[in-house]
C-alpha cells in the first residue's frame, strides 16, 4: 500500500484483523516520508509486517519511476553495526543493521527492502535476493525470531572425500536470519503480490508507469481473478500461444493474470464441488460491494484490498512468514 | 467534403465558445503579419477591420482588383467540390481557413526576410477597394461573415498543422514562389499573368488541405469515430480541465475521450442488476440502526440498561488497536450494533464477541453466549439427532445378521458429549456472516467432533452447510466443524490475568467430589489488578480460564468401561471382545482451569506465548499484549484490570511441520488366517532328497523292529 494514503489503505485491509498500533502508525508515516527524502524513490510502499516471535519486522519498498525496472544492486559500505545498549527488558534491542547505501549509483535500482526496527523509525536497506539465498534459506522452517542476526542451524549431511573413502558427515550449517527474511519477501512478492489490471501501463519504449486514468475495476470485473495482476515481471506469459495473447492489450496486459494460478481457478472434472473455487485465492466483496478483497491462501497473511471505481488498491502482507504448504489439503 | 464538415464546425464552434477567444486573437494577429505576403485577396477581406492604413499607397490600386477575380475564380473552383449546393458561404471560409492554417506555421517558423520585404509594396489598398468595389462590397460583407466565423472556429482549425504540417512546409515553399512571380508579374501584367497565378495558388492549397481534412475526417471502421473529432475533443477536453504538463499525459486524454463514448452504452439494465447486493445488505444494516428507537419506553430502557448482557465493545476494540489487532472502527461498530440485536432478541445472560473467522467465500462473526437460568433453547432437539442415528446403525446390524456374516469389526464406543453449560459445552455459540444477518446457534459440540478436527486441517467456505470432505471423515458439516475449533481455541487461547478469577466456593467443592478437578470459577471481588509491566515480563501472571480439552475429546473425563459394564446385560458378544481391552483405563487429566499459561507446552521450541508492551513511546500508558503463536490470530490484552481475549484468523493451529494425513487403517482381513488355509512353497529336489534321508536313517533301527513300514516306503516312493 501507498505510504501516502496509509491510513486510508490500512482501514480498508483491517478485514484481515490485523492493523497497526496508532504509535506505529504515526512513526510509519513520518519514517517513510523520510525514507523517501534519503533515498529518491518516486514511490515508498509500506509492504507489511512479518511477526516474529521477539520482535516484529516493518518492511517498506522503494520504487522508482518504472514500477517494475529490473532490481539492481545496492552498494553498502561496510557492515558496521549499532546495536544499542538499553533494552527495553523482555525485548530485543533494535533491529541492528544499518547500512548507508552509496546513492548516486542507485538511483535506477527498482525495490530496495527496507526494514525497521521496534520503533519503525529506524529503517535498514536489505541486500538483494539471490537464488542462492533462496536455496539456502529453502531448509528453515519455524516462525520468524525478530532479530536479523539471529542464526538457525540446521544440520545436513554432506558427502566428504577422503582419499578414496567417500563417507557422509553431519555439517552444521548456519543461516542467517536477515537473509531468509529477505527471501521471505522475494517469495512473497513473486508469488502473491497484486495489482489490479489497468493500473500500471506499459509505455512503447518499455519502462512501466502508473496509470493516471485508473478508474479502478467496475464491480463486475472486481469479482473475476481475471482481473487481477501479479506485481511482478511476467513468467507465464511468454509461454502462451499467440491465439491466447491474441485479445491482450500489449500495454495494460503486460503481467501474468491471477487466473492461470496453481490451484487452477476452474478446475475441470470432478473435484471441485463448490461452484465458487478460486484456486489459491479467496475473494469477497466487503461492505455491501463497495470492496472487494483478495486473500491469498498460499500466503496466508496477504490481503489485496480495492474499492470498485475508485484509485484505491494495495496489498499488505502481515503474517508468519511461513508458505501455507497444507493448500491441497485444506481446500 | 464541405457538408461534412460545416455542421460539425458549427457543433464545435460551440462548444469551442470562450475557449476559443483566445486562439481568436493569436490568429488575427497572425493572419496579420504574414498575409501581406501570403495574398490580395485576403488583405482585401480584411480591409474594413483594419481601417485606417497608413501604409496604403495609391499606386497598387490594381492589385485589389486582381484580388477579386481570385476571390471569384476561387468561388467556382471551391464550388466544382462534391457538394455544390452548400456553397455560398464557403469559398471564402476555406480561403481564411487556409490563411489561418498556414499563418500559424508561418510564424513560428519566423521567416522575417521574406515578410518585411513583402509588406512594403504589397500592403493593400483597402480604401481604394472599398471605394472602388460597389460590386465587391455585398461579397465582402459577406466574407467578413465568414472571416468572424471561421476565426472562433480557429480554436478548431488549428489542430490542423499539427498533421498537415509536412505540407505546409512544402506548401510555403512554393506560395513563396508564387508570391514572387506575383510580384513580378504584378507591375505588368496584371490582368492575364495575375489571374492564371492566383487560380494555381488557391486550388493547391486547397486541394492539400481538402485532402488532408479528409483523411481526418475519414471514419474508423472499427470504432465509428473520425481523428478530426477526436482531436477536436481531446482538444477541447484539455482546455476545459487544464491539466498540468498536458503533452505528457496526451496518452491519457485520448484514451479518456475514447473511453468517453464507449461509457454511455453501459446503462440500464446491467448497472442495476449490480448494485442490487448493495442495497439489499444496506437495507439489512439499516434495521440495526433503527432498533434502538423502536423500544421507546423510558422503562424498558432503564431495566434494559440494568440487565445488560452486552458488552462494551468499542472499549475493548480500543485497547485491540492499541496492540495492533482489530477490524477497523466501523466494521467494530456494526457488529456493536449486531450484537446488540442478538442480545435483544434471545434471553442472553452474559455475550461477548469472540473473534472472526475468515472463510472462503465469506467470513464468520462468532459470538459467545451464556443464556439464563432455564433458558437453554433447543437443546434437546440437537440431542435427539445423533441418538436416532445410533438406532439406525444398530438396526441395521440385526437385519443383516442372517445373511452375511457379521462384520466384527466393532466401532469404538462414541464418548458422550458434554452436558450443556460444562466443559466444550459451556458457552453458546452463535454466528454470521455480516453485521445484520441473522445469527444463527452453533450445535453444541461431541467429542468424536473435536477428536476428528484435530486430524483435519479445511479452510472454512463461510457457508454453515457445506459439507466437509475429508480424511479422517468428519462426522457432521461445516457448523459443527466450527464449533469444533472454536471449542478448540478457546480452550487454548482463553486467558486471563492471574487472580482476576477464583474458584467458586460451594460448586468448586460438588466438583471435588467428583473428578478431582474443578470447573467453575468466578470473578474475584477483591482483584487489585496486577502491574502491565508484570504481565509483559512473566508468563506465569496469565493462567487459562477455559478447560483444557483431553484427547478424548472432553473436557472432563469419561470413563469408557464404566459405561460397557452398565450395557453389559444387552450385549454379551461386546463384553467378550472388550475383555480384550485393559480393564482399567488410566484417567487422563489434563491440566486444572485456571492453569498459568507459563506451563504451556512449547511447539518445538518454539514458545507458545508471545508478550509485550503495546507501546514503547508512552510505556506508562501501554497495555500488556498476548498473542498466541499456537493459535495464530488469538491476542490477549490486558491493562492491569480490564482484559478480553479475541481471535480473528483462519481457524487453524500452527505446526511448523506440514499436514499429513493419518494414514488409512491396515485393511480388514476377510477370514482368519490358519495353517491350513496358508499356502506353502513346494520342496524343492535337494530338499526332498535331504528329508528322505533322514527319514531312511530314522527308519533303519525301526526296521529291525517292524518289516511293514518298509514296505509302505516303498509304496510312496
Amino acid at each position: 500500500m501507498d505510504s501516502e494514503s496509509l491510513l486510508l489503505s490500512l482501514e480498508l485491509a483491517s478485514g484481515s484483523g490485523q492493523g497497526l498500533s496508532p504509535d506505529r502508525r504515526a512513526s510509519l508515516l513520518t519514517s517513510l516520508t523520510l525514507v523517501k527524502r534519503d533515498y529518491r524513490y518516486s514511490r515508498v510502499l509500506f509492504w507489511g509486517r512479518i511477526l516474529g516471535l521477539v520482535a516484529d519486522y516493518y518492511i517498506a519498498q522503494g520504487l522508482s519511476e518504472d514500477q517494475l525496472a529490473p532490481r539492481k544492486t545496492l552498494y553498502r559500505q561496510g557492515h558496521e553495526r549499532r546495536r544499542s545498549k538499553a533494552r527495553v527488558p523482555g525485548e530485543r534491542g533494535p533491529v541492528a543493521a544499518r547500512w548507508t547505501p552509496d546513492i548516486p549509483k542507485t538511483a535506477v535500482s527498482r525495490r530496495v527492502r527496507s526494514l525497521g526496527g521496534l520503533n519503525c523509525m529506524e529503517w535498514s536497506l536489505l541486500p538483494p535476493a539471490t537464488e542462492e539465498m533462496a536455496v539456502e534459506t529453502s531448509v528453515v522452517k519455524g516462525r520468524f525470531m525478530g532479530d536479523p542476526s539471529h542464526e538457525y542451524e540446521h544440520t545436513e549431511l554432506q558427502k566428504m572425500k577422503e582419499g578414496e573413502k567417500v563417507f557422509e558427515e553431519e555439517v552444521v550449517v548456519q543461516i542467517k536470519e536477515e537473509n531468509r527474511l529477505v527471501s521471505v519477501i522475494d517469495q512473497i512478492d513473486k508469488a502473491v503480490a497484486v495489482i489490479p489490471r489497468g493500473a500500471l501501463f506499459k509505455t512503447p519504449f518499455g519502462p512501466i508507469h502508473v496509470n493516471r486514468t485508473f478508474e479502478g475495476l467496475s464491480l463486475s470485473e472486481a469479482k473475476k481473478l481475471s482481473s487481477y495482476f501479479h506485481f511482478r515481471e511476467p513468467v507465464e506469459l511468454k509461454n502462451k500461444t499467440l491465439l491466447e495473447k491474441a485479445d491482450l492489450d500489449p500495454s495494460l496486459d503486460f503481467m501474468d493474470s491471477l487466473e492461470h494460478d496453481i490451484p487452477k481457478a476452474t478446475l475441470q472434472g470432478g473435484y471441485c464441488y463448490h461452484p465458487h473455487f478460486t484456486g489459491s485465492w479467496s475473494i469477497q466483496m466487503e461492505r455491501g460491494n463497495a470492496l472487494v478483497v483478495l486473500r491469498s491462501l498460499l500466503w496466508p497473511g496477504l490481503t489485496f484490498f480495492h474499492a470498485p471505481r475508485t484509485k484505491n488498491y494495495g496489498y499488505i502482507y502481515m503474517g508468519t512468514g511461513e508458505k501455507n504448504i497444507d493448500l491441497p489439503f485444506m481446500l | 467534403m464541405e457538408d461534412l464538415t460545416s455542421p460539425k464546425e458549427e457543433k464545435a464552434d460551440q462548444e469551442v465558445g470562450e475557449v476559443g477567444r483566445p486562439w481568436e486573437e493569436i490568429t488575427v494577429a497572425s493572419s496579420q503579419d504574414p498575409e501581406s505576403g501570403l495574398s490580395e485577396p485576403l488583405e482585401s477581406e480584411q480591409g474594413p477591420e483594419r481601417g485606417p492604413q497608413p501604409r496604403s499607397s495609391p499606386p497598387r490600386s490594381p492589385q485589389s482588383r486582381t484580388s477579386t477575380p481570385l476571390d471569384d475564380l476561387t468561388g467556382p473552383d471551391a464550388s466544382s467540390a462534391p457538394s455544390p449546393p452548400q456553397e455560398a458561404p464557403s469559398p471564402p471560409s476555406i480561403l481564411t481557413l487556409a490563411r489561418q492554417e498556414l499563418g500559424t506555421p508561418w510564424q513560428s517558423d519566423k521567416t522575417p526576410d521574406v515578410d518585411p520585404k513583402a509588406e512594403t509594396p504589397r500592403s493593400p489598398h483597402l480604401e481604394q477597394s472599398s471605394d472602388k468595389g460597389e460590386s465587391t462590397a455585398p461579397q465582402m460583407c459577406q466574407s467578413e461573415g465568414n472571416i468572424f466565423q471561421q476565426s472562433q472556429q480557429t480554436g478548431h482549425h488549428l489542430y490542423g498543422p499539427e498533421d498537415v504540417s509536412e505540407n505546409n512546409s512544402k506548401q510555403k515553399e512554393l506560395r513563396f514562389n508564387i508570391f514572387q512571380e506575383e510580384d513580378s508579374n504584378s507591375n505588368y501584367d496584371l490582368d492575364c499573368a495575375e489571374p492564371g497565378v492566383s487560380e494555381v495558388a488557391p486550388s493547391l492549397l486547397e486541394i492539400a488541405i481538402q485532402s488532408a481534412k479528409a483523411y481526418l475526417l475519414k471514419t474508423s471502421s472499427k470504432s465509428g469515430l473520425n481523428l478530426y473529432d477526436h482531436l477536436s475533443d481531446m482538444l477541447t477536453k484539455v482546455l476545459d480541465e487544464r491539466p498540468e504538463n498536458a503533452v505528457d499525459i496526451i496518452e491519457s486524454i485520448s484514451q479518456d475521450v475514447k473511453m468517453a463514448h464507449f461509457r454511455k452504452k453501459l446503462d440500464t439494465l446491467q448497472n442495476e442488476n449490480e448494485m442490487l447486493p448493495t442495497y439489499e445488505i444496506a437495507e439489512k444494516q439499516k434495521a440495526l440502526f433503527l432498533q434502538g428507537n423502536l423500544e421507546g419506553a423510558d422503562q424498558e430502557l432503564e431495566d434494559e440498561i440494568a440487565e445488560n448482557s452486552l458488552p462494551n465493545l468499542m472499549e475493548s476494540a480500543f485497547y485491540f488497536e492499541q496492540a495492533g489487532v482489530g477490524l477497523g472502527t466501523d466494521e467494530t461498530y456494526r457488529i456493536f450494533l449486531a450484537l446488540k440485536q442478538l442480545t435483544d432478541t434471545h434471553p442472553i445472560q452474559r455475550c461477548r464477541f469472540w473473534g472472526k473467522i475468515l472463510g472462503l467465500e465469506m467470513n464468520y462473526l462468532v459470538a459467545e453466549v451464556e443464556f439464563r437460568e432455564g433458558e437453554d433453547e433447543e437443546d434437546i432437539e440437537d440431542e435427539d439427532v445423533p441418538e436416532e442415528r445410533d438406532d439406525g446403525d444398530s438396526g441395521a446390524d440385526e437385519d443383516d445378521e442372517d445373511e452375511l456374516p457379521r462384520a466384527f469389526y466393532k466401532t469404538p464406543q462414541a464418548t458422550p458429549k458434554e452436558e450443556s453449560r460444562t466443559g466444550a459445552n459451556k458457552y453458546v455459540y452463535f454466528v454470521c456472516n455480516e453485521p445484520g444477518r441473522p445469527w444463527v446457534k452453533l450445535p453444541s459440540v461431541t467429542p468424536a467432533q473435536i477428536v476428528t478436527a484435530r486430524k483435519i486441517k479445511k479452510f472454512f467456505t463461510g457457508r454453515l452447510d457445506a459439507p466437509i470432505v475429508s480424511y479422517p471423515p468428519f462426522p457432521g458439516n461445516e457448523s459443527n466443524y466450527l464449533r469444533a475449533q472454536i471449542a478448540r481455541i478457546s480452550a487454548g487461547t482463553h486467558v486471563s490475568p492471574l487472580g482476576f478469577y477464583q474458584f467458586g466456593e460451594e460448586e468448586g467443592e460438588e466438583e471435588e467430589e467428583v473428578e478431582g478437578r474443578r470447573d467453575s470459577f468466578e470473578e474475584n471481588p477483591d482483584f487489585e489488578g496486577i502491574q502491565v509491566i508484570d504481565l509483559v515480563e512473566s508468563l506465569s501472571n496469565w493462567v487459562h480460564h477455559v478447560q483444557h480439552i483431553l484427547s478424548q475429546g472432553r473436557c472432563n473425563w469419561f470413563n469408557p468401561i464404566q459405561k460397557s459394564e452398565e450395557e453389559e446385560e444387552e450385549e454379551d458378544e461386546e463384553k467378550e471382545e472388550k475383555g480384550e481391552e485393559p480393564d482399567y483405563i488410566e484417567q487422563e487429566v489434563g491440566p486444572p482451569l485456571l492453569t498459568p499459561i507459563s506451563e504451556d507446552l512449547e511447539i518445538q521450541n518454539i514458545p507458545p506465548w508471545t508478550t509485550r508492551l503495546s507501546s514503547n513511546l508512552i510505556p506508562q500508558y501501554a497495555i500488556a499484549v498476548l498473542r498466541s503463536n499456537l493459535w495464530p490470530g488469538a491476542y490477549a490484552f490486558s491493562n492491569g484490570k480490564k482484559f478480553e481475549n479475541v481471535y480473528i484468523g483462519w481457524g487453524h493451529k500452527y505446526s511448523p511441520d506440514n499436514y499429513t494425513p493419518p494414514a488409512l487403517p491396515p485393511v480388514c482381513q476377510e477370514y482368519p488366517s490358519g495353517a491350513e488355509i496358508t499356502e506353502m512353497d513346494d520342496p524343492s529336489v535337494e530338499e526332498e532328497q535331504a528329508f528322505r534321508a533322514a527319514q531312511e536313517a530314522a527308519a533303519l533301527p525301526a526296521e529291525e523292529m517292524e518289516e511293514t513300514e518298509e514296505d509302505e516306503d516303498e509304496e510312496d516312493d
